[in-house]
């Protein structure tokens, strides 16, 4: 569909599309997170390319991989109806060094997904105007999109009441048995779980 | 009038030839409590539509039972109506308008998320709103049918008037297991033709 804007990346920027596919339709490029906001301005700018619409900017945390985050970005252009998916991968084990230049200058619309996508998987956009969480609330620690956010830690805002307070049982029958769900553990024992029948995509 | 400290054998009249009833002042309030529940609904998910139905015409599942006026302030409420998924970022505001509201009060789950959170076992979600706050009536289903609510009125009315505190929780009508059979003996039936 839009190889011709894969092939116009690879000529301009080299090295720094460190990958590229194309699969059912949809051409993806990885692109070193150092020329991510240069990439994008290029596709914005560009009247070749004119991608004036972001559709979607999300994270992916892959915990057996370094770097461990994916940034994915997904740009169509209405006027030249093609589309293109960015990718670039932040974040190191630890989640060290995590962050990328915002694009929310570029495509107003960006700003929440990039809130969206600091909040729930941590990756900082530097340069972002007001980077702060979006849907989970400001007490809340960690990030809970994170393979090794622990599937079944909450964070209650109001304490809950006793079983004594409330006189009679509270505890629930859990919806999922331990062999159903998040059961797996943290980035040791379980890791084949995570990129089961997956390229490297 | 007799002496102070005499006892005097009073005899009531039948109510159909006297023309007054006598009953006991806690069962008067709460017959008029039953029929006057003032609703608040906090309604925050996909149970809503369900709750709109309801109140439509076709079921008139709540003016049929009194409890038709919405009042949209806690201070005039009495019976809060939680319709929905309740996230943990809303919990506070739950409480407070539940601590709003003015005795005697009750509270109605609504559908299985606002009873146990349903299938969000997560780090967002409420795992049913008694955690937070004192539940009376909890209607489960996903989301539950008209009848099922009025069945949980029903027997909210019928708890307000025995002056019953403890939680009730609607059955379901049919027992799903001797469905199960019914459907088994039904293929059987079908497989043998």
């Amino acid at each position: 569909m839009s190889e011709r804007v894969l092939e116009a990346l690879k000529s301009r920027f080299g090295a720094a599309i460190l990958d590229s596919h194309s699969q059912f339709g949809d051409d993806t490029a990885i692109v070193d997170p150092k020329s991510w906001k240069a990439v994008c301005r290029f596709l914005r700018d560009d009247p070749s390319m004119s991608f004036d619409m972001l559709v979607d900017l999300c994270g992916v945390d892959y915990p057996t991989r370094t770097p461990r985050v994916e940034v994915v970005l997904h740009l169509y252009s209405v006027a030249r109806r093609h589309r293109v998916r960015l990718k670039s991968r932040v974040g190191e084990e630890d989640m060290v060094g995590c962050e990328i230049e915002t694009v929310s200058d570029l495509w107003p619309g960006a700003s929440w997904f990039e809130r969206e996508t600091y909040d729930l998987m941590g990756v900082t956009f530097l340069g972002h105007p007001d980077l702060r969480r979006i849907l989970m609330y400001p007490e809340f620690e960690g990030h809970p999109l994170l393979k090794d956010y622990p599937a079944d830690r909450t964070q209650p805002l109001v304490p809950y009441r006793t079983e004594a307070e409330a006189g009679l049982p509270l505890e629930k029958l859990a919806p999922f048995g331990s062999d159903e769900g998040m059961p797996f553990p943290l980035r040791t024992a379980g890791a084949r779980w995570f990129n089961q029948g997956q390229g490297e995509n | 009038m007799g002496e102070l400290g005499e006892t005097r054998q009073v005899t009531l009249d039948a109510s159909e030839s006297s023309g007054f009833a006598t009953t006991r002042l806690d069962a008067l309030l709460g017959w008029a409590r039953k029929w006057s529940l003032f609703k608040y609904p906090f309604v925050t998910a996909c149970c809503g539509m369900e709750f709109m139905s309801l109140t439509s015409p076709r079921f008139d599942g709540t003016a049929r039972f009194g409890a038709e006026a919405p009042r949209f302030s806690p201070r005039q409420a009495d019976l809060l109506w939680v319709v929905g998924t309740i996230s943990q970022r809303q919990a506070p505001v739950l409480r407070r308008i539940y601590e709003q509201m003015m005795e005697p009060k009750w509270v109605l789950a609504f559908g299985t998320c606002a009873s146990c959170g349903g299938f969000y076992d997560n780090y967002t979600t409420v795992p049913g709103i008694d955690k937070i706050i004192p539940c009376d009536v909890y209607v489960p289903g996903c989301p539950p049918r008209p009848e099922a609510v009025i069945d949980g009125l029903m027997l909210l009315q019928d708890k307000i008037a025995r002056g019953d505190k403890t939680p009730g929780i609607v059955k379901p009508r049919e027992d799903p297991a001797a469905l199960v059979k019914d459907l088994v003996k039904l293929r059987r039936g079908k497989e043998s033709v």
